[in-house]
């Protein structure tokens, strides 16, 4: 998503856009900090101590599903909710007690909550109006806004005469207008269709990065965590589980519930029964052989218990016997999921653990491997991952 | 938005004090209902003398007889109506009459007492006239006058649960078979029936507060609690009448309770249904 | 064979529906319909005394048709300034009534929509218990407190405060009173239903785009209850304008309104005709009234 119109919508004020594409993304200044953050609703603890840092002309996701408290943190930095413990820092200032309507802050609601008795550009006047900006200032922002968002011809339509990715630009639109130091976007794909949302989150990411805000997205869908940020949170139980780019959290989760959580995976419970610099070997009942790493084990586990993860499209599938003492196990195809691009076989071992292998798809109606076949699944050397929780 | 206020906001405030205003009055009546001097503002010592007053006036006594033998057939025969009137409102799309149907419907709702009550008796008075029939006004032409504004309430009421109501099980029935008519009495009925219990108590209440419709076209041998107690009050207050509208508040009380306890037993009873079949969420 | 079956049944069905919808239809045309043309024909009848008291419209006689259009009563209407007075307090007192609920029951509606959910059912209860009891009695109730040897001024002798008694019984502030004290369940319960209707993310939306609560109030939240404004008001505003009870109990001489004044020409004077036409011209007061009402309404239930 190259932006080579960066310019052409830019305005006058050069410090909130940014008119050059990447790369850098960012510069290195962090523009958000949440300091040991806690939410308590009566009893439970919806968010518990959560640290984060969102850097300049970032794009962040926090990722995770119902109940894990991404929500009410989004909640909190808008200013709705306020914290039971912790602060919330936007741009060095301490902003935790400081009431919403006085935060740089500005939000895209899930479900747009766009007002139904205004039309669409006294939709995006509102945030205008309330800084007192001079009448033809804001006609200015309206323009602009609606030219950025592509809906200069719906300016006198209201919400209800509009589709849902048309309501979504308008609310987009009026959360850019008062150019905050942060947006907020509360799961922004949640009210449309499939096939909408691929679009939308391409055009979405597009727009802010013409605007270049600061953006902290909520949502429980990971493909769109992933198309659309540059680092995600995982959060599960009020925790944040990990942090990274798309790549570290899919390539390298911290634990189980990561690797679990993002995409397929296939874990096998063992032990480590060799660690050198340059090698481990882990065994699991799972499997007749041992799965052979090729680096060591830096973290001291006193616990020699772990679990070792793959995922499905590292694991080959051959109808031959591969070579070797370890990374490979014999089985009968149990089932096929045909996914188009790529197909799911589970295959069943002879102690009767299912593992998951993918096969792309690359010729048409090739010969594959089908139900009940005996089949042979192996992986390389780097590409089981090591976790101890 | 969640701020929580330590002070009692505004509008909280405001609630408290309409709140008060409601009730003042009313505690007022009760408090005063068992004051035995007959001066019904000077307090003079406990008593309930008016209680026994009440219950040996055969004139009020056989005047609530009345008034609830004309509410029960109002309110029943307005169901009836009121109901149907609904159901083709809100169920049979476009028909010739509609306009007509919904505004003679919801003009009641507003139309002041004096004017209904005038028109029925004029319409009354034609009818004997060329039909011979109501020979006397009384208790069937009051029941006649009842029926029609209360059957207005009743659709409002019934029209909004049919509208709420999910129309995918009316059709689940039809399609497996189950005639209009059968499926509007097995399965629209049953579902909206909290909707006619409601609308029923609510046509009752509004039959035995009727005071104006009924004046109009009641005839000598009819008197409704409402005429009597008017009779008695318009020319000042008397202990009689405190006592009477002390009942009235606890019968009402009591009712409410009941009806609250009930809405909260089913709320409840839905809420735990909700969390075992989704698991808490 | 078959098809002509299933014409029949198709028959049946139409026949079924369209007795269904004549049932309430036909019963409102005769009780609710026809007696207007009937109130808008004897208004135009000449009064004698006579059972019933009013004279025939058209009479054959000597193979002539007669047809008495009689315009005497509007006209005796507009000569005499009593019934001009009684429309102009009705319209007034019903005014400064709806106003006076309206700011009342706005805040108490706001307040009860802004209330924890388990309480919501409680305070629409609350409100709408008065309501069920007596309206006569509630009316009756204040008799006790505003007359001059009532509660209230009572009180304030007792207290010190006033020497004599204030003259609160028969005056426009008790009518008032009267009718704001029956009417409010009405005006706060449609305002309630729009109010928690009102998507709580509109007013998080305002305050995030910088709004206060009082300018988030004005624009966002008013003109999003403005059907429950208009509802309520109309429903205090239109009966209140023929109200006969609470002027008759706690209003005086100088409180004329149009509802009494209907009522004695019809039970005290038996001028039938004069108490028809005082209906007919205050139906096309309200006319306007009721059809904004009507409009709403139905725009109501079509949602």
């Amino acid at each position: 998503m190259d932006t080579t119109t960066s310019s052409k919508d830019t305005t006058p004020d050069p410090g909130a856009m940014r008119t050059v594409g990447k790369p850098p993304r960012f510069a290195e200044d962090v523009v958000l900090q949440v300091k040991r953050l806690s939410k308590r609703f009566d009893d439970a603890l919806a968010v518990d101590t959560v640290n984060l840092e969102v850097k300049r002309g970032e794009i962040f996701a926090l990722l995770g599903g119902s109940g894990s408290g991404k929500s009410t943190l989004l909640r909190m930095l808008a200013g709705f909710e306020t914290p039971s413990e912790g602060r919330i820092l936007l741009g060095g200032e301490d902003i935790t007690q400081t009431p919403p309507h006085k935060r740089s802050i500005n939000m895209m609601f899930q479900s747009y909550a766009l007002f139904p008795h205004m039309n669409v550009a006294q939709n995006i006047a509102f945030g205008l109006k309330q800084d007192k900006l001079s009448k033809a200032d804001i006609d200015e922002r309206v323009t602009q806004m609606l030219k950025l968002v592509h809906m200069e011809r719906f300016a006198k339509r209201k919400p209800h005469q509009l589709s849902g990715g048309q309501r979504q630009r308008v609310a987009l639109a009026r959360s850019l207008a008062k150019r905050p130091r942060l947006l907020l976007l509360d799961e922004p794909m949640g009210a449309l269709d499939k096939k909408l949302r691929t679009e939308m989150q391409l055009e979405v990411v597009e727009i802010i990065e013409q605007v270049g805000v600061t953006c902290i997205m909520v949502t429980h869908d990971q493909e769109e965590a992933m198309t659309m940020a540059d680092r995600v949170a995982i959060m599960a139980d009020g925790w944040i589980e990990q942090v990274g780019s798309p790549v570290d959290i899919y390539e390298s989760p911290a634990s189980r519930m990561v690797a679990e959580f993002v995409g397929t995976v296939n874990l096998f419970e063992g032990e480590i029964v060799a660690d050198a610099a340059d090698h481990c070997t882990i065994e699991t009942p799972a499997l007749s052989r041992p799965i052979y790493i090729d680096h060591g084990i830096t973290t001291q586990a006193v616990d020699r218990r772990v679990w070792a993860a793959l995922r499905p499209e590292k694991i080959w599938l051959s109808r031959e016997k591969p070579e070797g003492a370890y990374n490979w196990e014999a089985g009968k195809v149990d089932d096929i999921a045909y996914l188009g691009g790529y197909s799911l076989y589970y295959v069943r071992t002879a102690s009767g653990q299912i593992i998951k292998a993918s096969m792309a798809n690359v010729e048409r109606r090739g010969d594959r491997p089908t139900w009940e076949d005996s089949v042979y699944v192996y992986w390389e050397d780097h590409s089981a991952i090591v976790l101890n929780r | 938005m969640r701020f929580k206020p330590r002070v009692p906001s505004f509008t909280t405030l405001m609630l408290i004090v309409g709140l008060l205003f409601l009730y003042l009055p009313m505690a007022v009546l009760v408090v005063y209902s068992f004051n035995s001097s007959r001066l019904v503002t000077v307090w003079a010592g406990f008593s309930t003398q008016w209680y026994g007053a009440l219950f040996e006036d055969r004139q009020i006594l056989e005047a609530v007889w009345t008034s609830l033998k004309i509410a029960f057939f109002a309110a029943s025969m307005a169901v009836c109506l009121g109901t149907v009137a609904a159901f083709v409102m809100t169920r049979f799309g476009r028909f010739r009459g509609k306009t007509a149907l919904s505004s003679m419907v919801t003009a009641p709702l507003v139309m002041p007492e004096v004017i209904t009550g005038l028109s029925l008796l004029l319409l009354f008075v034609q009818m004997a006239q060329l039909t011979g029939w109501p020979a006397d006004r009384g208790m069937a032409t009051i029941w006649i006058a009842h029926t029609t504004f209360c059957s207005a309430y009743v659709a409002v009421v019934v029209a909004a649960r049919l509208r709420e109501m999910d129309r995918s099980i009316e059709e689940a029935a039809m399609d497996l078979g189950s005639p209009p008519l059968k499926t509007f009495f097995s399965i629209t009925l049953p579902v909206i029936s909290p909707a006619l219990v409601a609308g029923w108590l609510l046509a009752f209440t509004l039959s035995l507060d009727d005071l104006v419709i009924a004046s109009f076209v009641s005839g000598p041998g009819a008197n409704t609690l409402p005429m009597v107690v008017f009779s008695s009050v318009r020319l000042g207050v008397s202990p009689k009448i405190n006592a009477l509208a002390t009942l009235i508040i606890l019968i009402v009380a009591i009712a409410t309770l009941l009806a609250w306890f009930i809405m909260r037993r089913s709320e409840k009873r839905r809420l735990m249904l909700n969390r075992q079949t989704l698991g808490g969420e | 064979m078959k098809s002509f079956e299933f014409a029949a049944r198709l028959k049946r069905l139409k026949l079924g529906r369209r007795a269904v919808i004549a049932l309430p239809l036909l019963w409102l045309t005769l009780f609710f319909l026809l007696p207007f043309a009937l109130v808008l024909k004897i208004s135009l009848a000449e009064s004698v005394v006579a059972i019933p008291p009013f004279g025939p419209l058209i009479e054959y006689s000597d193979q002539v048709l007669h047809v008495f259009l009689n315009l005497g009563n509007y006209l005796f209407l507009m000569s005499d300034s009593l019934y001009a007075a009684a429309y102009w307090g009705s319209i007034k007192t019903a005014f400064i009534s709806t106003v006076a609920c309206l700011l009342l029951g706005y805040p108490m509606a706001y307040a009860m929509a802004r209330a924890p959910l388990r309480w919501q059912l409680v305070l629409v209860l609350l409100v709408m218990l008065p309501s069920w009891t007596s309206f006569l009695i509630r009316v009756y109730a204040w008799m006790g407190i505003l007359s001059n040897s009532g509660l209230i001024n009572n009180l304030l002798l007792g207290l010190g405060v006033i020497e004599s008694p204030l003259r609160m019984m028969n005056t426009r502030f008790a009518v008032v009173l009267g009718i704001v004290y029956a009417y409010l369940p009405f005006m706060v319960l449609p305002l309630y239903a729009h109010l928690t209707r009102l998507d709580n993310a509109l007013l998080e939306a305002a305050a995030d785009l910088g709004s206060r609560r009082f300018n988030t109030f004005i624009k966002v939240t008013l003109p999003l209850s403005m059907g429950g404004i208009i509802a309520g008001s109309m429903l205090v505003f239109i009966p209140a304008v023929g109200e006969f009870v609470i002027p008759e109990l706690l209003g005086g001489p100088d409180t004329l309104m149009i509802g009494k004044v209907l009522w004695e020409e019809f039970f005290l004077n038996r001028d039938w005709p004069i108490a028809s036409a005082l209906a007919m011209v205050m139906l096309l007061l309200l006319l306007v009234p009721i059809v904004w009402f009507h409009r709403y309404q139905s725009r109501e239930l079509e949602k």
